[in-house]
């Protein structure tokens, strides 16, 4: 525990001391408990509870933190760790230094793995993932973290997030040592931009630029924010990132500090992530109380103060714009662009504003070098990208995989494929705001950049991939991502506002089986005008999702508009009905039925035959009985 | 001002009447109350010296924010891409029957289930999930998110 805050030399003996510590640490066994948001939905809260209880009934000490050298021997480390990212398995239970991953554990469980796995060393083959018969009792071996490079996420799931010795142990804040005593705030830009590092948000706009671009600004006061309004529906790295490794998105924003000349920073976080913003208020707490947070860090002049804000659940929040007049107390609105952020950004002054995963990436950018980091990756999009694997996807879960990694290899290898033995239909890349692309082998082989999946009209976006397999309607799904951006729509402009509800409507009829070819038409027409005219991002890319699906699934909107009937979605095509005790059978409505889709014989009630009618309600106005009751509106 | 509002009141001197601070209050007075009364709006606006136009703006705007009292326990079912790929959506239609549910009506005749979407957890690894006052439960069918809320009607009956 320190006392005072720390220097620089005195940093560097901390540093040492937790190195030191974290290597006698890494002598004795440790059970790590999965505690991300995943894990604790599915009881690793009790899990941890049960290990130490079943710890405290032997006798067994257990430490907190780190080893330290004056400390006395104890048995084992029981840590709550950040997402492992194998949500599918969870809870899991990681154990070292065996490497042991353990899923699906019960509290049951716990008594069983202390006697049997951490005291004597024997494998519990019921808790190891299985796959194809073959069992893989070591986290590194399973096929779904084989085709991995983790660099962001590296620590998350191996370390303690609220401990900010292990943190420091592991190399943190050494790149926000390194930049703030020996680099200037012109040589840090170089830095990134020369590692080639782009926005992880989606946009893939140059972070070294952006920053450079702010340091050029002429201003008294500068912000840095970080953008954790993580809103796009089913994706989930950014909240890993924040409770998994809290520092490095801290370290990340204060390394940008220093490069923009800001001494101040917003980290602004989803109301729907309790436990990101519990992490990162701690991580906050304790960098101040080391002195790496707060006035004249480190002995120095620079000062940095952090904040976190939580949002209250509006999606446009993520847009920059939004994003700051929500910071401010505001309506989360964007504003018309130009000035630029960079230019006039939270309380119109010169504000960088980046997405968790893209601040995270900085410390070691800065710490191992440009080299390493172009390495990794494609020349054009250097570095890893983490993505959540969600939907149809027999392993769903937190990845995170070298730029250019194929679809077919992130779905397949690391996904483990469909399940339920169904054939792959789609995947959704970056929500509401991306294209979906086919089970074709050239759409499949697409690297996973920010330039390929253009080609396509599909984009990265912030990484959310959803699998959908050959159950799933993609007219469906472009109406379900049309309804979630026309209800997110802020109303500022008139394209997104009302072109947005116009694509719902037209959507919704068509999915009733009540569109026509001109329908589609509309849709494409419509798309476009909004995409040109919209205000913001939101508006821009809230067409992508039927465009893409009128472009590459045009069969499914087909079955909707030419056969009225779609076998997935199974809703009953709209017909009118003959009311049984009215019918006389007199056949007027079978002779009148241009489909001749009417049956009965004379003086018989009459049926219609749902196939063939087209609801044209030419029977309707024909029946003298008024027996024939149109279509139901619905 | 009347006693009821004395809480909101702190929680307003709390953050020194900031107007920045208007959503963090609004956030905390929500947690406090459960809803944003129009007393409780009225007095932000004052103490914060902006207009009442302008608390009820940022009020209505935002998702979380709500203007009418809930329930007492809040279920909210995930409407994410995962969990409606993996259909979220006949779990709440079964909630709403359950509930007796029409229209724009969010919350039960008893007073004891408000039932709203939310449009992702990010625990798209256990989809479909909802949450009943905060507490996530992962891979729900309609059966067992019944039998949930069974349990709970059951345990408030007995108090």
């Amino acid at each position: 525990m320190i006392k005072t805050k720390l220097t620089r030399d005195t940093f560097h003996v901390f540093q040492a001391n937790a190195k030191n510590a974290l290597k006698q640490s890494e002598q004795v066994p440790s059970v790590l408990i999965c505690a991300g948001t995943g894990c604790i939905a599915g009881g690793s809260m009790k899990i941890y509870e049960n290990i130490k209880a079943e710890c405290e009934e032997r006798g067994l000490p257990v430490y907190v933190g780190l080893k330290h050298d004056n400390e006395e021997e104890k048995s084992l480390h029981v840590k709550m760790s950040g997402c492992h990212g194998f949500c599918e398995m969870g809870p899991l239970v990681h154990i070292e230094p065996m490497g042991i991953l353990y899923i699906h554990v019960k509290p049951e469980d716990c008594h069983e793995i202390i006697e049997k796995t951490v005291l004597g060393g024997e494998i519990i083959d019921r808790l190891v993932y299985h796959l194809d018969g073959v069992a893989y009792p070591r986290q590194e071996d399973i096929p779904f973290y084989k085709g991995q490079k983790r660099v962001v996420l590296e620590n998350c799931g191996t370390s303690d997030a609220e401990d900010i010795e292990e943190y420091i142990a592991k190399g943190g804040y050494a790149a926000f040592e390194k930049a703030l005593f020996e680099m200037t705030d012109e040589e840090i830009c170089k830095t990134i931009i020369d590692s080639g590092l782009r926005g992880r948000g989606g946009g893939g706009f140059p972070a070294g630029r952006k920053w450079d671009g702010a340091r050029k600004q002429k201003s008294d006061v500068k912000y840095i924010v970080c953008n954790g309004d993580e809103g796009d529906p089913g994706a989930f790295m950014d909240r890993s990132i924040m409770e998994g490794n809290p520092h490095s998105v801290l370290e990340g924003m204060m390394i940008a500090g220093l490069a923009a000349g800001s001494s101040e920073g917003y980290i602004y976080v989803r109301a729907e992530y309790p436990l990101a913003v519990n992490r990162l208020k701690t991580a906050i707490a304790k960098a101040e109380q080391y002195g790496l947070l707060g006035d004249n860090i480190m002995g120095t002049k620079f000062c940095f103060h952090m904040h976190v804000n939580k949002g209250a659940g509006a999606f446009v929040c993520g847009e920059g714009s939004a994003l700051t007049a929500s910071i401010e107390g505001n309506r989360g609105m964007p504003r018309v662009k130009p000035p630029r952020t960079i230019e006039k950004g939270l309380w119109a002054k010169p504000t960088v504003l980046n997405n968790v995963e893209t601040f995270a990436n900085v410390p070691q950018i800065i710490l191992k070098g440009v080299d390493w980091y172009q390495n990794i990756g494609t020349k054009k999009s250097p570095g890893t990208k983490a993505f959540a694997l969600t939907g149809n996807v027999v392993n769903t879960g937190l990845i995170e995989v070298p730029m250019g990694t194929t679809i077919k290899e992130v779905v397949f290898d690391i996904g483990g494929g469909i399940p339920n033995g169904k054939k792959f239909k789609a995947v959704q890349i970056g929500g509401p705001s991306g294209g979906a692309t086919t089970g074709s082998e050239e759409h499949l082989n697409l690297p996973l950049d920010f330039d390929s999946l253009k080609s396509i009209g599909a984009m990265i976006g912030s990484g959310g991939l959803v699998v959908m397999d050959e159950d799933t309607c993609m007219v469906e799904t472009a109406r379900f991502f049309m309804e979630f951006t026309q209800k997110e729509s802020c109303g500022k402009c008139v394209p997104c506002r009302e072109g947005t509800k116009r694509m719902l409507e037209t959507l919704n009829r068509i999915v009733d089986n009540k569109g026509t070819l001109e329908d589609l038409d509309l849709l494409e027409e419509l798309a476009d005008t909004i995409t040109n005219t919209a205000l913001c991002g939101l508006g821009q890319s809230a067409c992508k999702p039927v465009q893409s699906t009128l472009k590459h699934f045009r069969q499914d909107y087909l079955r909707h508009v030419v056969d009225h009937h779609c076998p997935i979605c199974n809703k009953e095509k709209p017909h009118p009905t003959i009311v049984a005790d009215k019918c006389k059978g007199c056949g007027k409505c079978r002779k009148n039925c241009p489909m001749e889709a009417i049956n009965g014989a004379v003086k018989q009630v009459h049926t219609i035959d749902a196939e063939k009618c087209i609801n044209c309600g030419a029977c309707v106005g024909n029946c003298p009985f008024g027996a024939i009751e149109p279509a139901k509106e619905g | 001002m009347s006693n009821a509002l004395t809480r909101a009141s702190e929680i307003i001197d709390s953050y020194n009447c900031e107007q920045s601070n208007l959503i963090a209050i609004l956030q905390e007075i929500q947690a406090e109350y459960n809803y944003l009364s129009e007393a409780a709006l009225t007095l932000v606006a004052e103490k914060l010296g902006v207009s009442t136009a302008k608390v009820y703006s940022v009020a209505t705007f935002y998702e979380n924010f709500s203007l009418e009292a809930k329930g007492k326990h809040i279920i909210k079912v995930c409407a994410g891409t995962a969990c409606h790929v993996r259909k979220s959506g006949p779990i709440y239609d079964a909630i709403r029957d359950y509930l007796n549910l029409t229209g724009k009506k969010k919350t039960s005749d008893d007073g004891l289930f408000t039932l709203e979407t939310v449009a992702c957890l990010g625990a798209c690894g256990l989809a479909p999930v909802m949450t009943i006052d905060g507490e996530v439960h992962a891979k729900m069918t309609p059966d067992a998110a019944l039998a949930l809320l069974e349990q709970i009607r059951k345990e408030e009956s007995a108090e």
